[in-house]
């Protein structure tokens, strides 16, 4: 130990020791963290049946022990998946600004803006309490109105949780369909908004907006640092708020697993029932939940017979026609522009669940 | 003096954040003599400030940082305090 106090002047960092070392420990915890990840990932199934059939003594041909089972693989496999998807998918965001993609969009014509607005509506960070400025924001500065609801209906849809929970529970081929899927109601309805002209139909104040120029936003200019932090905050704020409900879905979807029986749900939701893609579509409207606890329970109910496409339809219901965003674009859009915005998406997931449950 | 205003639509992320925010600021005591801390809702103001993602800080005019809310060790560094 230095007993004498440390010399200020000498030629030191300028970052103070402490926050030095944390960021060092940081960074190694990170790789660390990274380097565990897929090992540990790829042992969750043998653990999962050991700890059900080995340890708990379970029998494997049970109800109970089925479920437990499912929940204890699903469950932190769902969790890892989560954790590392939007860890990255923060990083990724932070390079994209509301500001930036305003600038991109204002003035663009419709079908490429379209297309622009539903991809940049995926990768720009947006919070739905940000939807009223972000809504007033984009069309005063020149973004078409249509295009303007390309990106709103994009952002929500096709999230990160939802990817990442298809993409564990039902592999790439659907999770790469739902944001194909996604993306095209998005862009489809967005244009066909657009082409109607229903400029008109919104809420007085905000067509005053229009006439008025606003400020353009600065773009911050961000450092590696800042753009990690992105991710961790986005870690610590999404999977923080949603593991419960991942937890509650996979053990909902466990006792699904467990005792409903095969084939159980073909007689409701199977490829051949027509009528219950629009009934998932209309069921998913006063539902609000987040894909986190939606996507397991549809993955034991496609495993019990239910069609996949009328699942999928019911999940993009419940996340683009929550009831909750529709209340707060209340406030920008009168009765009238709402309704058709709730139509022609429905229209669209409608579509999209129809040609799922033909195709696959 | 210093003018700091938090911009947010009543979610609950702004609101944390502008509760953060004064707590920070009373917690510099004599040292924070004639600063301002102000919650603004109003989406006409943000238009005119130019912001579209809420939370937002704003302090003196200038935006510090948008998007989500900020941690505590952020708001410090921003804020200028220790």
């Amino acid at each position: 130990m230095n007993p004498q106090p440390s010399c200020c002047g000498a030629s030191r960092a300028a970052v103070p020791p402490s926050a030095a070392r944390r960021r060092a420990l940081t960074v190694t915890a990170a790789l660390l963290g990274l380097a565990l990840w897929w090992p540990v990932y790829r042992s969750l199934d043998p653990l999962a049946a050991w700890l059900s059939f080995g340890l708990f003594g379970l029998d494997p041909q049970s109800h109970l022990g089925e479920a437990v089972r499912f929940f204890l693989y699903d469950g932190p496999k769902v969790l890892m998946l989560l954790v590392v998807i939007v860890f990255f998918v923060g990083v990724l965001r932070s390079f994209f600004t509301p500001e930036a993609t305003r600038r991109v969009l204002a003035g663009r014509r419709r079908g490429v803006g379209n297309v622009l607005a539903a991809g940049l509506g995926v990768l720009t960070p947006f919070c739905s309490c940000s939807a009223v400025p972000l809504f007033v924001g984009f069309v005063t500065a020149g973004v078409p109105l249509g295009v303007t609801f390309s990106f709103l209906i994009a952002a929500p849809m096709v999230n990160e949780v939802a990817l990442a929970l298809l993409f564990g529970l039902f592999g790439w081929r659907v999770a790469l369909f739902y944001a194909g899927f996604g993306l095209g109601v998005a862009i489809v309805a967005g244009w066909i908004i657009g082409r109607l002209n229903l400029e008109r139909w919104l809420q007085p104040w905000v067509r005053q907006q229009l006439s008025m120029a606003s400020a353009a936003g600065d773009s911050p200019h961000r450092s590696w640092a800042e753009r990690l932090g992105f991710g961790r905050s986005a870690v610590r704020d999404i999977v923080g708020k949603v593991w419960v409900w991942v937890l509650v879905g996979v053990g909902l979807g466990a006792v699904i697993h467990g005792w409903v029986p095969e084939d159980f749900m073909i007689r409701v939701m199977g490829r051949d029932v027509w009528w219950s893609v629009p009934l998932a579509v209309l069921l998913g409207v006063p539902m609000y939940t987040n894909a986190a606890g939606v996507v397991p329970v549809i993955q034991a109910l496609t495993a019990k017979g239910a069609a996949l496409g009328t699942a999928l339809a019911f999940m993009m219901s419940v996340i683009a026609l929550s009831l909750p965003e529709m209340l707060i674009l209340r406030k920008v859009l009168t009765w009238r522009l709402l309704a058709v915005f709730v139509a022609v998406v429905a229209a669209g997931i409608l579509g999209v669940g129809w040609l799922f449950n033909a195709l696959i | 003096m210093k003018k700091i205003q938090i911009l947010g639509t009543g979610c609950p992320t702004c609101c944390k954040m502008y509760d953060a925010v004064r707590e920070l600021v009373a917690q510099q005591g004599v040292e924070a003599q004639g600063v301002v801390v102000e919650k603004i809702t109003d989406v006409q103001q943000m238009m005119q400030m130019g912001v579209m993602s809420v939370p937002a800080l704003v302090v003196d005019g200038k935006v510090l940082f948008s998007g989500r809310g900020a941690t505590r060790d952020e708001l410090k560094g921003l804020l200028g305090i220790a």
